[in-house]
């Protein structure tokens, strides 16, 4: 096990930013479940940060509290904004939660309190691997159980004809609202986790590109199954530490790195739309239930 | 406040411009370009190479730098919309291919030019200011203003008034009609990539001059306040790109003049927020498109 100990070691932050942004994932991925593109997250990601570390910097709050107020602020946010964004449909919503997400942005960038573009410093290191990656598997279970259960339908349902759930009576305002909402929870607990990991908080790092960033995690993973913006953060994240790995070989790290993910994600939309975890999809059938048994579980 | 006004003018006809390529393919191909930025951006360091390493005047850089964002705009149909033309949810998968073309043009950029910006050197516009009344203008803001009128009211006769037009309006109205009719669909779709893509380039050009600042990431806000103007104006509305330029520039010096400078970008996403809400079609956009 020496070896493994050295390994994480090495890459201790690499791993933990993977933990974070699989978190981010999985926030997109329950509105991409039901058909909404948000691009909001990266915004629900600031105020959980901003939440946390002025509760931790200013009321001196205990951690778990800090942590549950940064994600609840964005999820009461997102009830508000949902009800009339959601109406929205297809593009139109991610060019609408586009604006919000700069809205934020600019929002703290002016906030004096908070120190406006400087950002938060001094956020004491209170998140650790083993936290993240406790809450990752909490979530991972949740949408494992989430496939199967009444919402879990409902999402899909919404996802395939949004007319024809509705037709069938599927409260699919309710559905939309709710996966909405608990997407910004997700993200405002992983902002949350992220400020007390890297000691700072800076507004500009809840830009646009961190929107798409993941928003590539999803679609490089694939979004058919939960796993797979999961796999896609590992992957994107993961790939420009091993390049660094490899600049003797004459890569060099910035915009190199740009560009190999550049390259992957044109190259999965146009040649494996399912992202990755579609590679691993003929051997699915294999654990599936019996047809009847899927019936009745239902 | 007669100044503030010019300023707005002038900074609305580059917003306008850039907008006008944008909301172009958005009608005729119902996707956003997000690419868009970035051959803004390689277009205006196309101009700064040639103004620098091979001495040309501005003006003939600009027309080669309108060619290289035109031939950009060919690439990006051809590696980026053309494959996915078809699928079904095609505008997520041409807003994902055309944000990875945008990610590898920065990248190329950068690698190119460097991550700082660059300057075109001194004189390489003439410095006359004018006064006129109590607001001071200079020659290169006319010239902006002219370059950018110029190409949007020749774009509009184009679409208004030529066979080339009818056949784009078609597109945008109904795909499979306009084939039916016997238009070549995907040729019509690459001269409108092509087109955008050059009036987009102009834009950058126009838009380094005007603050004499070259980079990789120059594109980006613009990315963003462009689609406030289209969602102002009404999505694939030329005539609406044009309005809401224009008033996108001037909301913003207004928001410096009365609430503060800080506040000046988030004016933009306030109204796009708030049209997307109050009115989602848009000024002048077709009825009833974008609600579910």
């Amino acid at each position: 096990m020496g070896w493994l100990s050295a390994f994480y070691n090495q890459n201790s932050s690499t791993i933990e930013f993977i933990g974070i942004n699989a978190l981010l994932g999985l926030s997109l991925y329950i509105t991409l479940a039901c058909g909404l593109l948000s691009l909001a997250n990266a915004g629900f990601m600031a105020i959980g940060a901003y939440t946390s570390a002025l509760l931790t910097l200013h009321r001196g709050a205990p951690f778990p509290v800090v942590l549950l107020a940064g994600a609840l602020m964005p999820a009461l946010l997102a009830l508000p904004l949902g009800l009339p964004v959601l109406r929205l449909r297809g593009v139109f919503l991610a060019i609408a939660t586009i604006g919000f997400g700069e809205v934020v942005r600019i929002f703290f960038l002016n906030w004096s309190y908070a120190r406006g573009a400087l950002g938060l410093n001094g956020i004491p290191q209170e998140t650790a691997a083993w936290l993240i990656y406790v809450s990752l598997g909490v979530l991972l279970y949740f949408f494992w159980r989430l496939r199967r259960s009444k919402m879990g339908y409902a999402l899909e349902a919404i996802r395939q004809d949004e007319a024809a759930a509705r037709a069938s009576g599927v409260n699919t305002t309710f559905y939309k609202l709710l996966a909405f909402i608990v997407g910004a929870a997700i993200a405002g607990f992983a902002g949350a986790l992220q400020a007390h990991l890297r000691f700072i908080v800076d507004p500009n790092d809840f830009n646009f590109a961190t929107a798409v960033n993941v928003l590539e995690y999803a679609v490089v993973g694939g979004m058919a199954l939960f796993l797979g913006p999961v796999l896609g953060a590992a992957l994107l994240t993961a790939l420009p530490e091993a390049l660094r790995h490899l600049t003797q070989l004459g890569i060099q790290p910035g915009p190199d790195r740009q560009l190999v993910s550049g390259i992957i994600l044109l190259l999965v939309i146009l040649f494996l739309p399912g992202g990755l975890v579609s590679l691993f999809q003929g051997m699915r059938p294999r654990f599936r239930l019996p047809a009847a048994l899927r019936v009745a579980r239902a | 406040m007669t100044q503030q006004l010019v300023n707005g003018l002038f900074a609305g006809s580059i917003y306008a411009l850039f907008a006008v390529g944008y909301t172009l393919v958005f009608g005729v191909l119902d996707i956003l370009n997000l690419a868009h930025q970035a051959v803004f951006m390689l277009a205006a360091f196309t101009a700064l190479e040639l103004v620098i390493g091979s001495h040309v005047s501005i003006y003939v850089a600009l027309l080669i730098a309108m060619s290289v964002a035109g031939a950009l705009g060919a690439l990006l149909y051809a590696v980026a919309f053309r494959p996915l033309r078809g699928r079904p949810n095609s505008y997520f998968s041409a807003l994902i291919s055309s944000i990875a073309m945008a990610t590898i043009f920065e990248a190329v950029a950068q690698h190119a030019w460097g991550a700082n910006a660059g300057h075109f050197p001194l004189g390489t516009f003439p410095s006359h200011a004018f006064l006129v009344g109590s607001a001071v203008f200079t020659l290169l803001q006319v010239v902006i203003l002219a370059v950018s009128l110029a190409m949007m009211i020749g774009l509009h006769l184009v679409v208004q008034h030529t066979k080339l037009g009818k056949a784009m309006r078609a597109v945008a109205e109904n795909e499979r009609a306009a084939r039916v009719l016997g238009i070549d669909v995907e040729r019509v779709v690459l001269i409108s990539l092509v087109i955008s893509s050059a009036l987009g380039g102009v834009a950058g050009v126009l838009y380094a001059l005007q603050y004499n600042s070259v980079a990789y990431d120059m594109g980006r806000p613009l990315e963003l306040k462009g689609l406030a103007v289209i969602v102002l104006g009404g999505m694939g509305s030329i005539p609406g790109a044009v309005i809401g330029g224009f008033l996108l520039g001037l909301v913003e010096v207004q928001t410096v003049a009365h609430i503060g400078s800080g506040e000046r970008d988030a004016a933009a996403f306030i109204v796009l927020f708030l049209i997307l809400l109050l009115r989602p079609r848009g000024l002048l956009g077709r009825k009833a498109v974008r609600e579910a």
